[in-house]
């Protein structure tokens, strides 16, 4: 143990006004962030210094159901108004990045998917996009593995949107709600068991292409997909959009400005939601999505209304880019022919014994990488979601981490509680969306 | 806006070029990434320039141990520590990243933080304290943030052992 641990850690827990120092104080109560004079002003109706006496610190969570999992918030309230509010995670933390040293490269798919448990197609997307660059082999990927690959990913952000509309629902106490959104997502999660074997933590993805081909009637499947949800988002903008209470309930709540979200680093439907049109997909394409057409939805308030309006409207827009997909999909190779990281076909083994040991090896020792580090960033359904991998030239990544959008969009919640109603904290946490496998890794 | 050219190329004559420089640090590509080798001691002023530049967003920050891989390639100049901070930052107006690595020795494991510059590394630079022990100075709120707070040692650090969990077979004597 160094001498550099032996220090006051500090407390993680949010500490009452007496106790902080006035930097402190100013930090919490967001104002560092390059904030406007007018947006100042607007948060002029809160008391500058409150008395001690009339202000209380609850805790919410960690396992409170509308924290999403294990998120705990610290809340200083004065009445029904917050006035400021700390996060503080890590209950879930389950060293995924020391993991990740251990696991070879073939392996690393398991742990990833396992992050943000939402999307995780999206995850071992970005990690076989890093690995594939550090091999030097992101160009040879065949075609119709990218294309599977967008295929997976478009319907992988559409059941995670639809899951958010289902707790965003519950949130806000439209339960029925709750019951028709697990129902359109397990339709997509019926898709993924066909094609991969299993609902969740698929392991699909992986360096040179994708685990499996489409299996027969892949594409009657996904044209069902694509006539059941059109109308069953039709029913949710009868149930929610149009409805005064749902209005009511989240337009003004949350607010952020582009330059809070700017500053922060809020990625996906939070920055979008302010008006700033920054999507990966179209902005820094991957894939193959420069050769398709979707819009990239905004918002213009930055408001917990925009940012549900946006991801229901994503949905549409996935079904677009799914639909151009089933046109072009072609045929060919779902992995790359390259005998250093495909495993030779099950039938050879049968016959040849220098294919049975090349199949042992690659299981067992992994394929080495070469020497480097690389980072790669994609849009997932809740913003980037980025890779870095550093390789020492052997079959284990030398470092592996992940940034992880809900991470860092979580330190949002602070600026969009502040001077909110203590009943509006559950929609400020439902709309942005965090998942904490991800967020604790 | 000053624009990144690491077109070598020019030099006709068989004379290496100097190595390209930006904000008067080292860079160097890695598979077609531009990374960046500032000092410790330039390093929040070659952010803050960067910024200036149009790199508005912090899109990640983390670090690596490198105990056990010190002979990894780095620009002439730059010499290798143990730790190394590893900053990416996004341009969204051009659409352009842009990484920085910035060496770390492990008995004064300290660096500046660039709290001032984009607010939305706090969390990620208490994480980089909780996983490795890199003291953040001036960082508004230097706690650890996934480990608990009375943890002894820094898990992503290269000495620190991953824990093991006796497995018990049935029907085993032992």
């Amino acid at each position: 143990m160094s001498a550099t641990t032996i220090r006051d850690e500090g407390a993680q827990e949010m500490r009452t006004r007496s106790e902080l120092t006035a930097r402190e104080l100013l930090r919490e109560v967001g104002s560092v962030l390059r904030m406007s004079e007018a947006e100042a002003a607007k948060l002029g109706d809160l008391p500058d210094d409150p008395d001690e006496d009339q202000t209380m610190i609850i805790n919410m969570g960690p396992q409170h159901p509308s924290t999403h999992g294990v998120l705990r918030l610290m809340l200083e309230l004065q009445g029904e108004t917050v006035l400021r509010c700390k996060p503080i995670i890590g209950y879930l933390h389950t060293g995924m990045e020391k993991t990740g040293e251990q696991l070879t490269f073939m392996q690393g798919g398991t742990n990833v998917t396992r992050m943000d448990y939402l999307s995780p197609l999206n995850n071992e997307l970005v990690f076989s996009m890093a690995t594939e660059q550090l091999l030097g082999i992101d160009g040879d990927i065949p075609e119709r593995a990218v294309w599977m690959r967008m295929l997976l990913s478009e319907l992988n952000r559409m059941s995670s949107h639809l899951l958010f509309m289902a707790t965003n629902g519950m949130d806000l106490g439209a339960v029925s709600m709750m019951i028709y959104g697990w129902r359109e997502r397990e339709e997509v999660l019926r898709f993924f068991q066909k094609v991969t074997g299993l609902r969740m933590n698929h392991n699909f993805i992986r360096p040179g292409g994708v685990a499996a081909d489409l299996p027969p009637g892949w594409r009657d499947d996904v044209l069902r997909l694509l006539e059941v949800i059109p109308e069953r988002l039709d029913e949710y903008d009868i149930l929610m959009t149009g409805q005064p209470i749902w209005r009511e309930r989240l337009q003004g709540v949350g607010v952020i400005t582009p330059d809070e979200a700017l500053a922060l680093g809020a990625t996906g439907p939070i920055l979008r939601s302010t008006g700033v049109a920054w999507d990966l997909r179209r902005d820094l394409p991957y894939l193959h999505y420069d050769q398709v057409d979707f819009d990239v939805i905004v918002g213009s308030y930055g408001d917990a209304f925009d940012r549900y309006a946006i991801r229901l409207n994503e949905i549409r827009e996935s079904m677009k880019i799914v639909r151009q997909i089933l046109d072009v999909m072609p045929m060919g190779d779902y992995r790359i022919q390259n005998k250093k990281v495909t495993p030779p076909p099950r039938a050879r083994i049968d016959e040849s014994m220098e294919a049975l040991i090349h199949h042992f090896k690659i299981f067992t020792e992994g394929f080495k990488v070469p020497e480097g580090e690389v980072y790669v960033g994609i849009e997932s359904p809740r913003g980037e979601v980025g890779c870095y991998i550093a390789s020492d030239g052997s079959p284990t990544p030398y470092r592996m981490h992940v940034r992880a959008p809900s991470f860092v969009n979580i330190q949002c919640l602070p600026h969009m509680m502040r001077g909110g109603l203590v009943a509006d904290a559950v929609a400020v946490i439902s709309s942005v969306d965090p998942v904490l496998g991800e967020v604790d890794r | 806006m000053s624009e990144i050219d690491l077109d070598t190329s020019s030099d006709i004559g068989g004379m290496p070029a100097a190595p390209p420089e930006i904000h008067g640090c080292p860079v160097s590509d890695s598979r077609g990434q531009v990374v960046l080798h500032p000092g410790r001691d330039r390093y929040v002023d070659v952010v803050k320039a960067l910024a200036d530049e149009g790199y508005a967003m912090c899109a990640d920050l983390t670090a690596v141990d490198y105990l056990e891989y010190m002979r990894r390639p780095l620009p002439v100049g730059v010499h290798p520590e143990r730790f190394e901070v590893v900053v990416n930052l996004l341009d969204i107006t051009d659409r352009r990243r842009i990484r920085l690595r910035v060496q770390v020795p492990a008995d004064d494991a300290v660096i500046a933080s660039l709290f001032d510059v984009h607010p939305g590394t706090e969390a990620m630079e208490r994480e980089v304290y909780d996983m490795f022990g890199i003291v953040f100075t001036d960082h508004p709120d230097p706690s650890r943030i996934l480990m608990p707070e009375d943890w002894i040692g820094h898990p992503l650090r290269k000495d620190y052992e991953i824990g093991k969990i006796p497995v018990q077979f049935k029907g085993s004597h032992s």
